[in-house]
């Protein structure tokens, strides 16, 4: 089972957003903190419904939560 | 660590506890006769019973010790729990072809009984041990 390459800004967000907690964090958006540390490290990639979530909190665009890389062209 | 991966360690763990003992209570009493005269019964029905009620009081334990932490399980969690679920299930499939393959040739009950016993422990350390590594190596 791979871990997903969707990659995330969330620690640079909670700590742009007053050093946010991951338990605060995962209590707002309705999702363990053992979950929200897996997609943290990118072990786990959320429903959109929690990625919605997520980037509500930060008042910010899914993209500036959430980045997938380019599929390479040949 | 999550509270459904506690569940998943506790689980794998009394599958193999409780088997290993049963294993040992039946062949100390083997005592010369063939295994298959072995009397199982009342051993297969303690180990799996004591199993069941250490799996509920591992549970409860779990909860306590967590009670304080909020919410216990969510998406993340109920996808986990599927997916070993899921990869489990193909061991009770097995036990309930090999028994019935082991009816058709009319072998002893001892044989039919033990091959299920042993693909539900299997079924339920194979599915722990996924959802351990889904826990700890992630999933998509």
């Amino acid at each position: 089972m791979k871990p997903t390459r969707v990659t995330n800004s969330i620690r640079a967000l909670r700590f742009a957003h007053g050093e946010m907690k991951q338990a605060d964090l995962a209590s707002a958006i309705g999702v363990t903190r053992q979950t929200l540390i897996a997609i943290e490290q990118g072990r786990y990639s959320p429903s959109l419904e929690v990625a919605f979530r997520i980037a509500r909190v930060f008042k910010v665009s899914l993209e500036e939560v959430f980045q997938y890389p380019e599929e390479e062209t040949t | 660590m999550a509270y459904e991966e506690k569940q998943a360690w506790a689980l794998g763990v009394i599958a193999v506890v409780g088997y290993a003992v049963y294993v040992v209570l039946v062949l100390s009493r083997m005592d010369g006769q063939p295994l298959a005269d072995v009397p199982y019964i009342g051993a297969m029905l303690w180990t799996i019973g004591i199993g069941i009620v250490a799996g509920i009081v591992a549970g409860i334990s779990f909860g306590i010790a967590s009670r304080n932490d909020g919410l216990q399980a969510d998406e993340r969690d109920h996808e986990i729990g599927r997916f070993g679920d899921h990869i489990g299930q193909s061991f009770v499939v097995i036990g309930g072809v090999s028994a019935m393959v082991l009816a058709m040739f009319e072998a002893a009950h001892f044989w039919i009984a033990n091959v299920l016993y042993l693909c539900f422990v299997l079924s339920a350390v194979l599915g722990s041990v996924a959802k351990i590594v889904a826990y700890r190596r992630g999933m998509q």
